[in-house]
């Protein structure tokens, strides 16, 4: 009896593994399926003609791939909306790491405002932005900002800039001492200290903060939705446009929308060495 | 910096003790009527609950997913970095995008959904509406939320497990204990603080849920959906009740930051 356990059980462990490894495969594979699909799909519908979008049963594969939906999409107001979200992104991205990697530096060497100011910071991301938005509008209001980049840029820095100050605090206390002590001892001011020493060690981390605060700036809704009218509307607010009440333009919808994912597709891919560090603000490295 | 949050957060709270509507004229002070108006309104509450209930349900399926495929990709597995790559693209596309992809694949009509499901039951005219009935349309939004969501679990929970000390699983085998000993004793108690930023992150931001609502039901159908941020925002931009609004928005406020500060407090103290 127990020479036949030992001869059959290599066998059982065997079979259990190879099962094993099949198992994770077709986890996998149905994950990356439920993954894959809708962004797939929403490509696809991009391509198809009038007729195929609203075809039931739907029809998978465009026939006669067409670029028609691209250039309606472009222009009911879709490269403004490119163009807003590139600049406003943009400039809510450059001031948060301008503003955000001097807050950090002197968070992570001087200890400001003690560890309240770093709480705080994490608390005032967590925030809905909803129940800020209303009385902002009617601040903005007054002050004429509505439809304007500086009032989207300001309402974006409300959470980029916390973001940015928590992630370069984190990448800053990373820097050895000794080395911004021996350019201090060499004869270096502060600034000269941040400029020179820390700022290129952290290069790495502030890009990828950036990319971040770009992503976030993006596909940002509510305040975009409530502060822009035409001339400063942003991609996510135009998509929306495209819902009559009668129909809709599923194909513009897709083509606008694969417009607003692909660049953020080739951002993720630079950031993701950091992808887990940024989405949780450092709390998971 | 801190003033362009701190500032309107206080006008807000000036604000919401004025009635300041837009069909009745004039500004007058009255007191605390604005919060007794929220404190008596059976559809913020009810917003609350749809709120709660839709975070109850996609992040409970969202951390069980994750969890799943951290475990199944935490070991080396050939092309496991293409598989990342991919899995986490869903983290990326914009939230308004996400609940328009959903509303196109669920379309009565003209969505895959319904074609799969018609083919595998074989019927081929297979057209339900998912977003008519309340209990689908709950089902639709919590999908599209695990969608977008679950590579960040995942990513998370990877992160963690992998950075599970190799040696503590070595003893326990040569101690004999079993794979479910091993999870229960083991794996839980090491990713406990991970374990908590996930349910935390995902918790708070999907209470915030907007976006996807708006793109997907609006609410409906009638109020059944309606989370609390798309309350808020239509009694501000459609109803105009100013002071109403920031009535309302002070007590949210209020009870988020209740919880963040909680939570943080009681990650700091460890």
């Amino acid at each position: 009896m127990k020479i036949q356990s030992s001869k059959q059980e290599p066998k059982k462990t065997y079979f259990s593994r190879k099962l094993r490894i099949w198992g994770r495969y077709g986890i996998i594979t149905f994950a990356l399926l439920f993954a894959l699909f809708p962004i797939v799909w929403i490509i696809l519908t991009s391509f198809k003609t009038p007729s195929e979008v609203i075809h039931s049963p739907p029809i998978w594969i465009p026939r006669e791939p067409s670029f028609n939906h691209y250039v309606g999409a472009l222009k009911l107001r879709g490269l403004t909306a490119f163009k807003n979200s590139l600049i406003i992104a943009s400039a809510s991205t450059v001031l948060s790491l301008l503003l955000g990697s001097m807050g950090a530096y002197s968070i992570a060497k001087w200890g400001t405002g003690g560890k309240l100011l770093p709480l705080s910071l994490l608390a005032m991301r967590m925030l809905p932005p909803i129940a800020v938005v209303f009385p902002v509008f009617l601040i903005f209001k007054t002050l004429q900002w509505i439809d304007t980049y500086r009032a989207v840029i300001l309402m974006h820095l409300t959470f980029n800039l916390p973001y940015s100050i928590w992630m370069l605090r984190g990448f800053f206390a990373e820097i050895p001492k000794e080395v911004e002590e021996s350019a201090r001892i060499d004869g270096c001011s502060e600034l000269g200290v941040f400029g020179k020493i820390t700022l290129p060690l952290a290069a790495p981390g502030l890009i990828a903060t950036g990319i971040f605060c770009f992503i976030f700036s993006w596909n940002e809704y509510p305040f975009a939705l409530v502060l822009t009218r035409r001339n400063a509307i942003t991609l996510s607010v135009v998509l929306p446009g495209y819902f009559g009440s009668q129909m809709v333009f599923w194909g513009e919808v897709g083509a606008l929308s694969t417009i607003a994912i692909l660049p953020l597709f080739i951002l993720g891919i630079l950031v993701k060495k950091h992808l887990t560090r940024g989405l949780t603000m450092g709390a998971v490295k | 910096m801190l003033g362009v949050t701190i500032f309107p957060t206080f006008y807000a709270l000036i604000l919401s003790f004025f009635r300041w509507e837009y069909i009745l004229p004039g500004r007058p002070f009255v007191g605390l009527s604005n919060y007794i108006g929220i404190f008596r309104d059976t559809r913020y509450w009810a917003a609350i609950g749809h709120t709660l209930l839709i975070v109850a349900g996609a992040v409970s399926l969202e951390f069980t997913l994750g969890f799943l495929l951290a475990n199944t990709l935490v070991e080396e597995i050939r092309g496991k970095r293409y598989f990342i790559t991919a899995l986490v693209l869903p983290v990326m596309v914009l939230p308004i995008v996400c609940g328009y992809t959903w509303r196109l694949l669920l379309d009565a009509q003209y969505g895959p959904i319904n074609q799969i499901i018609g083919f595998l039951m074989g019927k081929p005219y297979f057209h339900f509406p998912w977003l008519s009935f309340t209990r689908t349309a709950y089902l639709s939004i919590i999908i599209t939320d695990v969608w977008e969501w679950t590579p960040f679990t995942f990513l998370v929970l990877l992160a963690g497990l992998t950075s599970l000390p190799v040696d503590v699983y070595e003893a326990s085998v040569i101690d004999g204990t079993s794979s479910w000993q091993q999870f229960r004793y083991l794996t839980l108690p090491l990713l406990k603080p991970i374990i908590i930023v996930v349910l935390l992150f995902r918790g708070l931001e999907c209470f915030k849920m907007f976006d996807i609502l708006f793109a997907l039901t609006r609410g409906g159908p009638g109020k059944t959906t309606e989370t609390i941020c798309l309350y808020i925002y239509r009694i501000g931009f459609q109803y105009f009740r100013m002071g109403y609004t920031a009535a309302g928005a002070v007590i949210l406020l209020l009870i988020v930051f209740g919880v963040v500060a909680l939570a943080l407090v009681r990650v700091v103290e460890k």
